[in-house]
């Protein structure tokens, strides 16, 4: 299950800081995607809940709905566009961000 | 209890340091004049009397690749390297030192191409000098082996957790064959409990390790890391305090003094030369002349407290290495001067240069250093090539 993005507090002392470079796993401090140009949409009506975009996602962004469809966590999704790549039925386009705001 | 002594060269002494230290992993690529270390590793996890696993890996970039993932499952690494080869591996030495991993490595101090040599000089260690990394520079063989297992506890010390080279001059050591006392297997246990470390990948404690950080938070782990390069100096002083309690033999912390009381002019130096320093340094006491050695066994962290004791102690210092930044002067020597221009006396130093790749340094050379010390008051040259083979046209 994807961690929660929680505040980061920026440390008052350096022994506030973790004393290596390592620190618990998934502790997200900030949502990342802020690079994405073309945004994945799914279609519904089109998708069967097959799961092939989530196992190749490489973020592991993908989740399964309560209906047997997916849906896209859109505050880390970069916009790569595997996902729409290997759909087999197509139910995943690749739209521009911009055009979506029209 | 019997002592058990061996003879073998320096590389062997490593092997058998290494052997004694226990780790888990080795990951290393042969390159002249460390390969024997490599070699009687490889024959000891054969024969079976090392339980560690043993990676032929493609490089040393990869050796240290292959390190740092040791590190970071909390198992014990070790990996050797020389020269080229430690160069090659430069990237993964900076990335080792900043993720905190106490890995051991040894280096075979040889010289850097072009023209090619594979006899030694310290261009390659001290050319990684601010790679965060402790770097201490061994005289015998003796002393290469103590020095692995001190290595370990030195830098798997929490207060530490910075990677730790140890340094051998290529062939005079690495190859030259001496009686050495073998520590006892039990002894060595006691003194080098298994690594314990938070800072590991854990399926209980899952962690991101080695992570990336944004400029707002970049600089304090740098800073830790230099405090904890800081810290060492004391870590370095109670291991070597006990293990004198638990071997019988010091090092006398991170120099050494020998014949310094009331020496007019000393002579500093680093790894195996000092061995022949010492020996003109007798000859020239029994003649009436007051000089003595400073050998320093750490570059890194510095002894900053033993140099400023030394410059407030004699009057003129000469720092002889293997090693010089073309252009300027011998890093060494840039080191000492840092800690005398922080001093109210007038000692006066001179950078005498030498043994780069592979060249002799003679008594004779040792013995016209030190008239040289004795003879002038001031110095114009401040560095000094010496035991060039030819005249310069100067």
């Amino acid at each position: 299950m994807r961690p929660k993005v929680r505040a980061y507090k920026r440390p008052d002392k350096i022994s506030d800081y973790p004393s290596t470079p390592a620190f618990e796993s998934g502790h997200l401090v900030s949502k990342n995607a802020g690079w994405r140009t073309f945004k994945p949409v799914v279609d519904p009506e089109k998708c069967v809940g097959c799961l092939r975009c989530y196992l190749v996602c490489p973020d592991g962004v993908i989740s399964r709905t309560e209906d047997n469809k997916v849906e896209i966590d859109y505050d880390f999704c970069k916009g790569c566009g595997i996902c729409a790549h290997e759909c087999k039925l197509d139910a995943i386009t690749m739209k521009k961000e911009a055009d979506e705001d029209e | 209890m019997s002592k058990n002594l061996k003879f073998v060269s320096g590389d062997e002494a490593v092997a058998l340091g290494v052997r004694l230290a226990r780790p888990h992993v080795i990951s290393a690529y042969p390159i002249t004049p460390q390969t024997i270390v490599v070699e009687r590793l490889a024959d000891f996890v054969e024969d079976g009397s090392l339980k560690a696993e043993f990676m032929h890996v493609e490089s040393e970039h990869s050796a240290m690749a292959a390190a740092m993932g040791v590190s970071a499952v909390g198992a014990r690494a070790f990996t050797a390297t020389s020269s080229q080869g430690l160069l090659h591996m430069a990237e993964c030495v900076h990335y080792a030192s900043g993720a905190r991993f106490p890995i051991v490595m040894m280096n075979a101090n040889r010289s850097i191409a072009v023209p090619w040599s594979i006899y030694g000089d310290q261009r390659d260690s001290l050319g990684l000098l601010d790679s965060g990394w402790i770097q201490v520079y061994v005289e015998d063989a003796q002393e290469a082996l103590d020095m692995i297992i001190q290595a370990y506890k030195i830098a798997e010390h929490p207060e530490v957790s910075t990677p730790f080279m140890v340094n051998l001059d290529g062939f005079v050591l690495t190859h030259t064959y001496e009686p050495i006392e073998l520590p006892d297997q039990k002894v060595v246990d006691d003194f080098l409990p298994m690594y314990q470390t938070a800072n590991k990948m854990s399926f209980e404690e899952p962690k991101s390790l080695c992570f990336s950080t944004s400029p707002a938070d970049n600089q304090e782990f740098k800073y830790m890391q230099h405090k904890a390069m800081e810290r060492s100096i004391h870590i370095i002083h109670e291991v070597e305090a006990e293990f004198e309690q638990a071997f019988g033999r010091s090092y006398h912390g991170l120099t050494e003094s020998y014949r310094c009381e009331d020496a007019e002019a000393v002579l500093m130096t680093l790894g195996s030369v000092t061995g022949t320093v010492r020996t003109v340094v007798d000859e020239l006491r029994s003649e009436g002349h007051k000089v003595g050695l400073c050998k320093i066994r750490y570059m890194r962290p510095f002894p900053k407290k033993e140099v400023s004791e030394l410059g407030k102690m004699v009057s003129k210092v000469g720092v002889l290495e293997k090693n010089v930044s073309f252009g300027y002067e011998g890093t060494v020597f840039t080191n000492v001067n840092s800690v005398f221009s922080s001093l109210d006396t007038n000692v006066k130093s001179k950078n005498y240069v030498g043994g780069l790749g592979g060249r002799d340094i003679t008594k004779d050379d040792i013995r016209a250093i030190f008239m040289d010390l004795l003879n002038n008051e001031s110095f114009t040259e401040r560095v000094e090539f010496i035991g060039m083979g030819c005249d310069t046209n100067e």
